[in-house]
């Protein structure tokens, strides 16, 4: 190992910076710690945003990632509500909001990703986004009195909104601009069990239209769309994808190509910084593929990854190369996928059915097992995981399902 | 050590079961059971590798 840095600063007090920190401690740094976010509240857990809170099951401090004694024991100096608004790799320093820099040693990217908006929401009461806590209850105080609410986007966040909005009593139109659901990054049948799913607990669901603007005065009243219908709303819900959040590094020098860019070991293009969760880029040498991935797991394991790279010596550092791993309960439906997918991917129904709402699909490429998706059959689904990590051919992944079922 | 698990958050992703079948199993019917409450001081590693990457941060271990 070499000589450890002397502080060690996180940008991105959310899921990848808290493993940072949980794990440059772990592996026994003992050096200052500093953690800057621009929310103003400790770590908390987004997943539980689109379904349990929003449904009015969870209040907020039960999204908190660590009860406050285990943030104690962390030894991390909090600079919450601060947002960095540059970085000087030169000097290694980064500047906060309020001008305050702060110069580190090792430093941990985690700024993950902010929602894209629609042109002509804003300064429009009634239209929302979800991604941090407050936006989550802004809009579900709206909820409670609510009749109808609009989505825009049928991707993940969307179909969550959805199915928490209808378990709510609330009516729901969904709008799509893709043929089906998921349509850029599934087969089609996996778009179409997504749109059943939701036909099924009467959601109005329109697939192939587009948004051409927004109806109301000051607060919204509907969605007109690109053929001049209007779909009445009281509340709309944007959910049409994120951006990394990488403008703070604009003048900074580090390489940025929608998000920021990264080896195969999370260390960006300047010494002693590394990136880790939705706003990192790294060549995945398990799957031979430059990904961005903004999902839960790979917060996880890349902020932990990220951290012992700052720790280790040159040529020390191991490969970053999950898995990805990703989950959506929607309605009673689970639904998890592993590894990757594209639209042209092979695919095989190896258990159950679409029509059912229950089965397993393996994807592949150029013959080999690629992902594998699943509706409510979680015991099945993870063993996957292994198989795909040991980059298993298509036809002995089939065969190990005619074993497993 | 005893493994703890939160009902009310647990979504059955089963994760756990991948990090350490000895003690997790999720079944046909979709449910977690533990198979072991008070697992050997040897499972440690694993144990704590599964509730770092339970997706809904539903298992704790209770020291005895």
């Amino acid at each position: 190992m070499v000589t450890p840095p002397g502080r060690v600063v996180v940008v991105g007090a959310s899921l990848a910076g808290l493993a940072a920190l949980e794990t440059l401690r772990q592996e026994g740094y003992d050096g200052e710690l500093i953690a800057v976010g621009a929310e103003p509240v400790l770590p908390y857990d987004r997943p539980p945003l689109s379904k349990q809170v929003l449904q009015g099951h969870w209040e907020p401090d039960k999204t908190m990632l660590r009860g406050q004694p285990e943030y104690d024991a962390l030894g991390v100096t909090w600079h919450l509500g601060r947002r960095a608004t540059a970085l000087d790799p030169g000097t290694k320093t980064v500047t906060l909001d309020d001008g305050e820099p702060i110069r580190y040693d090792g430093l941990v990217i985690a700024t993950g990703a902010t929602p894209r908006r629609l042109p002509g929401t804003e300064g429009l009461a009634g239209v929302h986004v979800l991604r941090t806590l407050e936006e989550c209850l802004a809009l579900r105080a709206e909820l409670e009195t609510a009749g109808r609410v609009c989505v825009v986007g049928a991707g993940f966040i969307g179909a969550e909104v959805a199915a928490s909005a209808r378990v709510r009593g609330v009516e729901v139109t969904v709008l799509e601009a893709l043929p089906a659901p998921l349509a850029r990054a599934f087969p089609a049948e996996m778009g179409a069990a997504c749109a059943a799913l939701h036909l099924d607990h009467g959601v109005d669901l329109r697939c192939g239209v587009t948004v051409a603007g927004f109806e109301g005065d000051g607060r919204v009243t509907g969605v007109r769309l690109g053929d001049g219908t209007v779909v009445g709303a009281d509340v709309v819900v944007v959910g049409i994808g994120v951006v990394p959040e990488t403008g703070w590094l604009e003048s900074s020098g580090l390489t940025l190509d929608n998000g920021v860019v990264c080896d195969a070991t999370c260390a960006t293009s300047a010494p002693g910084v590394v990136a880790a969760g939705d706003i990192a880029r790294w060549p995945n040498n398990l799957f031979g593929e430059t990904m961005r991935v903004e999902h839960w797991s790979n917060a996880v394991e890349q902020g932990a990854a990220a951290a012992r790279r700052l720790l280790a010596g040159p040529g020390e550092a191991a490969e970053f190369a999950p898995v990805p791993y990703f989950w959506s309960d929607q309605y009673d439906a689970k639904i998890q996928f592993l590894g990757r997918c594209c639209p042209t991917d092979e695919v095989r129904i190896v258990d159950g059915s679409v029509e059912e709402r229950r089965f397993v699909a393996l994807f592949g490429r150029d013959g080999r097992l690629i992902g594998a998706l699943a509706f409510s059959r979680p015991r099945l689904l993870m063993a996957y995981r292994k198989l795909l990590a040991a980059k298993t051919s298509f036809e002995d992944a089939v065969a190990h399902a005619a074993r497993a079922t | 050590m005893r493994v703890v698990v939160d009902f009310d958050r647990c979504q059955s992703n089963a994760v756990c079961m991948d990090v350490a079948p000895e003690i997790f199993e999720v079944r046909d019917d979709n449910f977690l059971y533990i198979l072991d409450e008070t697992p050997p001081e040897s499972m440690r590693a694993k144990l704590e590798e599964a509730v770092r990457r339970c997706p809904t941060q539903a298992i704790s271990l209770q020291e005895d």
